[in-house]
């Protein structure tokens, strides 16, 4: 029997060709890992010793004047650091309700599923869209189309600073909804999936003692869901911090601050898209930093979004 | 409200003429059956008879299901379930469930119990309530001194009497049981098994199970399902209630001698 075995089965031992092959899977493997790490670090070294002149004469100055002045090489970035936040975290605040209903409404059997499914399938789709198509849409269709609402609103309340100015074109608030539109589909698809991942006896332990569509949503499916999401709402922060395309061309490019979300302002990213190209001696290295404020920003929502996640998740 | 449909005294749930479907597979047919009440009722039967089904369908946790459908009257208490003015909510509130897997939400063990009773409206005091319910369910001891820990704590057979600690805290009239015992080890099991004993003194209690011992050690009533193929069906077994009894006498002296075979381990 056993010599029948040894005869029918040739991979009993394995040849040193296959442990080879193993081996050196497992190093390149490694070698890929290792280089993710090493292109994050380089990019961080490179934009930081570009940065040292600008660090150097500003500091912590720069973060707070919004100077912005090639001929008298002065420089401050307050404007283009307001605008990246102001901007986000609007349209956070517009997108959080927006894409977790509709995360709700796709995966709760509210409706018949193929209708669910379509829901779901343009959301994904809007993702595809490029930025420059949304951008060039913003400015061609949907700033004209919102600038009257804008005028009533500056109008009737004017007297709320982020309502002072009269909307004259593109803004920070044109800018504000391209970038809802644009990060809505990360939240929307990362909620579906950690509310898909809820386990449906989870569901049925609540309808079956007489709670409500209405509390069973909110009390226990989103509770148990609530780490995935939270780490998608801080997925779409990150990338609306770092969206450039769109925001550029619909924001307006001015580095005259304004508290008001009806004029034309700036973020970093847009800052450093428009003046990359003509810029030398302190102003590359000004907006070198600027680039290391941005990129600080973004890997600190990042690292935050990986904290809340694992603080959040329950066991279940 | 619906007009009230007289029922047979000490009768709790009539099922009259039901069957119900999934899609267009029928998986029960033509059930007529009347739970008795304040007594413990168990479901037996093979796989795939529809016991759960029937079981699911006394609270109308079907419903959840999408393209399920029932067809006849389910009454409690002299109104149909399954009429349309009639809210699933308000039915799930007064007919419970325990489940197969122990299911406790993700949150603290007050939280599991006094949840329910929130939601049902609950206005006394929750730290009674809390109490009382997981002594009537036996797990009291094992849960006094961590209240605030996660309900994931506990072990499976503390789980599942959390549980029903859990259903009882909505005061049901009926407590439904979906194998509750599938998922625990003997120890456990008969730990619920003597709850269920203390619980039926003041509950309805309606069980599925497939150990036909604890059927014996549990019941009053059996109602033994069985599954026949139908002929121009294709692909599937019908469901349909074979025999109703005192669970003594569906035991040692069944009608139908394919009873006789199911409780004597001939198929199943």
């Amino acid at each position: 029997m056993t010599s029948e075995n040894t005869t029918k089965y040739s991979l009993r031992r394995r040849p040193k060709s296959e442990k080879l092959i193993d081996e050196s899977f497992r190093k390149l493997t490694i070698a890929m890992a290792a280089m993710v790490a090493v292109v994050l670090v380089s990019i961080l070294l490179v934009v930081f010793f570009e940065s040292t002149e600008a660090i150097g004469r500003y500091g912590l100055s720069f973060l707070v004047t919004s100077e912005w002045n090639p001929v008298t090489d002065e420089y401050g970035a307050f404007t283009a650091i307001y605008g990246t936040m102001l901007t986000s975290l609007a349209s956070l605040l517009i997108a959080i309700p927006l894409g977790v209903g509709t995360a709700i409404f796709i995966t709760e059997n509210i409706i018949p599923e193929k209708i669910r499914n379509l829901v779901g399938l343009m959301v994904e789709l809007l993702a595809a869209i490029p930025s420059v198509v949304l951008g060039l849409w913003a400015i061609m269709v949907m700033e004209p189309f919102l600038r009257p609402f804008l005028k009533q609103l500056h109008e009737n309340l004017g007297w709320i600073p982020i309502f002072s100015s009269e909307p004259i074109g593109p803004g920070v608030a044109p800018a504000i909804l391209i970038l809802v539109v644009m990060i809505l589909p990360i939240i929307t698809s990362i909620s579906r999936d950690s509310i898909n991942q809820v386990p449906d006896k989870l569901r049925e332990a609540a309808y079956g003692i007489g709670a409500t569509r209405w509390s069973t949503i909110f009390n226990i499916i989103l509770p148990a869901a609530i780490s995935g999401i939270a780490g998608g709402i801080l997925l779409a922060l990150g990338r609306a911090m770092g969206e450039t395309m769109a925001v550029t061309m619909i924001i307006g490019n001015s580095n005259n601050f304004s508290w008001s979300i009806l004029s034309p302002g700036y973020t970093i990213s847009a800052l450093l898209a428009n003046q990359f190209g003509e810029a030398d001696g302190s102003q590359v290295s000004s907006l070198m930093f600027a680039a290391l404020i941005l990129m600080i920003l973004t890997l600190v929502v990042n690292i935050f979004a990986q904290w809340i996640v694992k603080k959040l998740s329950l066991k279940y | 409200m619906p007009r009230k449909i007289k029922q047979k005294k000490n009768i709790c749930i009539s099922l009259e003429n039901v069957s119900i479907s999934y899609g267009k597979f029928e998986a029960v047919r033509n059930i007529y059956c009347d739970l008795p009440k304040s007594k413990v009722t168990a479901l037996i039967g093979p796989s795939g008879c529809g016991k759960s089904t029937v079981l699911r369908s006394l609270n109308r946790m079907n419903d959840l299901i999408p393209g399920c459908s029932l067809k006849g009257r389910v009454l409690f208490e002299g109104i149909d379930l399954y009429n349309p003015q009639i809210d699933p909510v308000e039915v799930r509130r007064r007919i419970g469930m325990v489940f197969q897997q122990p299911n406790p939400f993700p949150k603290s063990i007050f939280e599991n119990i006094a949840y329910g009773a929130r939601v049902n409206g609950y206005t006394g005091n929750l730290n009674e309530l809390v109490e009382h319910s997981l002594k009537k369910a036996a797990v009291w001891d094992e849960c006094k001194d961590k209240l605030n820990d996660s309900g994931y704590s506990l072990s499976g057979g503390q789980q599942q009497r959390l549980c029903i600690a859990r259903t009882i805290a909505i005061e049901p009239d009926v407590i439904l049981m979906d194998e509750p015992c599938s998922a625990l080890d003997p120890i456990s099991t008969l730990k619920i098994e003597e709850t269920i004993h203390e619980l039926k003194k003041s509950y309805t209690i309606i069980i599925v199970t497939h150990n036909m011992q604890q059927a014996l050690r549990v019941s009053d009533m059996t109602a033994f399902y069985n599954a026949e193929e139908l002929e121009g069906v294709s692909g599937g077994k019908v469901g349909y209630l074979a025999e109703f009894n005192d669970t003594e006498k569906i035991f040692n002296s069944p009608d139908h001698k394919t009873t006789q075979d199911y409780i004597s381990g001939k198929f199943g």
